[in-house]
């Protein structure tokens, strides 16, 4: 494909070629892969790094005298220092490796039913995906807790006024996206961590679809715990990270029982390992947790300050395009957004529009995006979402266009 | 009165004068507008099929013995699905439908449709379908 250069002067055509599945044809046409929100795809130096560690040092770690299990446990330490510096987290120790981001939810809000009692609150966006709303509601059944919800405005914003009528005393943690999954929303993360704070709750950002666009750096945020996962960021599925603040992570119980986070075990007692092996029970995804720390290399490499531009180079572009389309709206029309397009044309189902396009080479996401209360609130069954990498190029924007026009007109 | 496996074939033939997805498509959006529509009175959560990212309602009933099903969905591509589905299955006894096969769809090229794990839920509707055989069966016995 013909790359043109950008107005960025980012050279997409270089990154493309780190890219084996780009050049893959779906359907008889070159792929055209828009559904990065729901999972990013694998450059070559990660794959290697995958390849690498089950040709050469593939072991258990932490526990074996050997000498292939001290270079796995050594690389997957690395891979620790390197999320650490990547997040700028104070200690190694509060970067605790997860299955992924609903996993790092999980492991918080079990935490906190030891720590909440009746009549408490706590607060959620409407914004959130399910795995950022369940856990929480699991957690107020639990303990007598009560949610309480930010409502959105029409533009996908949140209504900060109301957030800050919701907090009070009562309010004992905060759980919000840093980005919303379904429009591309960028929240005022700072303001909403410092007003919460001003209660004494603790905060946890959802930073899942933020990681690959926004570097984070939780110090600066003064935020309390983190999540992310790896296969949002071009590394491998099934592994992610919690940030903690160590004051909390000491705080929380243990999520589960096992091997690997215990200091000593008898049958009357068992004591618990420091951080972060006291959150880290059973083997880990060792490859995944050391191919993630390949891809925050690959995407420092890049420079995400790059990345950012050229993703809003084409997320102006296209919404420029789309917009030319007679009856299409987009949702989630927020100044501050990441590289998402949420929309649906007149009274065509996204179903329709998404099937139709996948025959011509484009994927892109259509339905409720794991966010039921958003969809809700537009009183719609779901959208259509293209969400664009800085791999992407505008020459395939072009190319989804075509084919939502045509899709349009064998709809119509 | 066409058996339900002649009706399959009659649809495989319409399907096989088309040489490309697109034309298959827009045969099948056609069909779909020729849906035998259910009643809104049915349009009830009850009749809703799980498994499918729009919204599929088919509603069943006996006349003598025969079944006779009628559909409507939300998104024009699973109208069409399900509307093939009813021309090959609806006024039909309920001992043929639970015997039927299937094989019609992967000829009529709509195979990437049979996955179980595929949004459209099409496996759930042919689930449907039989279960509503299964029952009536039971009934005229």
């Amino acid at each position: 494909m013909k790359v043109a250069s950008t107005e960025t002067g980012f050279d997409v055509e270089t990154v493309r070629k780190d890219f084996p599945i780009l050049s893959r044809k779906v359907n008889g046409y070159p792929l055209v892969y828009f559904d990065n929100a729901a999972t990013s795809q694998t450059p070559q130096q990660v794959i290697d790094t995958i390849v690498d560690y089950y040709s050469r040092y593939n072991a258990n770690i932490h526990r074996g005298v050997h000498s292939l299990s001290q270079e796995a446990t050594d690389a997957y330490e690395q891979a620790r220092l390197k999320i650490r510096k990547h997040f700028n987290a104070a200690k190694s120790h509060e970067i605790i490796f997860t299955a992924g981001t609903t996993h790092a939810i999980n492991l918080v809000a079990s935490g906190f039913s030891a720590l909440i009692k009746e009549g408490e609150e706590v607060i959620v966006s409407a914004l959130e995906h399910h795995s950022n709303i369940v856990p929480w509601q699991m957690l107020c059944e639990k303990t007598g807790a009560v949610l309480k919800v930010i409502p959105m405005n029409d533009n996908g914003t949140l209504n900060m006024n109301e957030f800050q009528n919701l907090l009070s005393e009562k309010t004992k943690l905060v759980f919000v996206n840093h980005v919303s999954n379904a429009l591309g929303t960028v929240n005022p993360v700072k303001e909403i961590i410092e007003k919460a704070h001003g209660v004494g709750a603790a905060v946890l950002l959802d930073g899942a679809q933020a990681a690959p666009h926004i570097k984070a750096d939780v110090q600066e945020l003064d935020v309390d715990f983190y999540t992310v996962s790896a296969h949002k960021m071009c590394g491998p599925t099934g592994v992610g990270v919690l940030y903690g603040k160590e004051e909390w992570l000491k705080k929380l119980p243990p999520y589960q029982g096992g091997g690997e986070m215990i200091s000593t075990v008898t049958f009357e007692k068992t004591t618990y390992a420091d951080l972060p092996h006291k959150f880290e029970a059973g083997t880990p995804n060792i490859c995944g947790g050391i191919a993630f720390g390949a891809a925050l290399d690959y995407m420092n490499g890049i420079g995400f300050e790059k990345i950012a531009a050229y993703e809003h180079e084409l997320l102006d572009y296209a919404t420029v395009k789309l917009l030319e389309i007679e009856g299409l709206r987009i949702y989630g029309t927020s100044e501050e957004k990441t590289a998402v397009i949420s929309f649906n044309i007149g009274d065509l189902h996204p179903y329709d529009i998404g099937t139709i396009i996948d025959k011509l080479g484009v994927a892109v996401r259509t339905g409720h995006h794991c966010a039921q209360p958003v969809m809700d609130y537009y009183k719609i069954p779901g959208t259509v979402r293209a969400s664009f990498a800085f791999y992407n190029t505008k020459e395939e924007i072009d190319i989804f266009i075509e084919a939502v026009k045509r899709a349009k007109n064998m709809l119509s | 009165m066409s058996n339900i496996k002649e009706i399959q074939n009659e649809i495989v033939d319409e399907f096989e004068m088309f040489d490309d997805w697109m034309q298959r498509y827009e045969h099948m959006i056609e069909l779909g507008k020729s849906l035998p529509l259910i009643e809104d009175k049915y349009k009830i959560e009850d009749n809703l099929i799980k498994g499918c990212q729009s919204k599929v309602w088919v509603h069943a009933e006996l006349q003598g013995d025969r079944l006779i099903f009628t559909a409507d969905s939300d998104a024009i591509i699973t109208k069409g699905i399900i509307a093939i589905l009813i021309r090959a299955y609806s006024n039909q006894h309920p001992k043929d439908i639970i015997d039927a096969d299937t094989a019609f769809i992967d000829e009529i090229g709509l195979k990437e449709h049979l996955s179980p794990t595929r949004a459209n839920g099409l496996v759930s509707m042919i689930k449907q379908l039989k279960m509503y055989a299964v029952a009536y069966q039971t009934q005229l016995n």
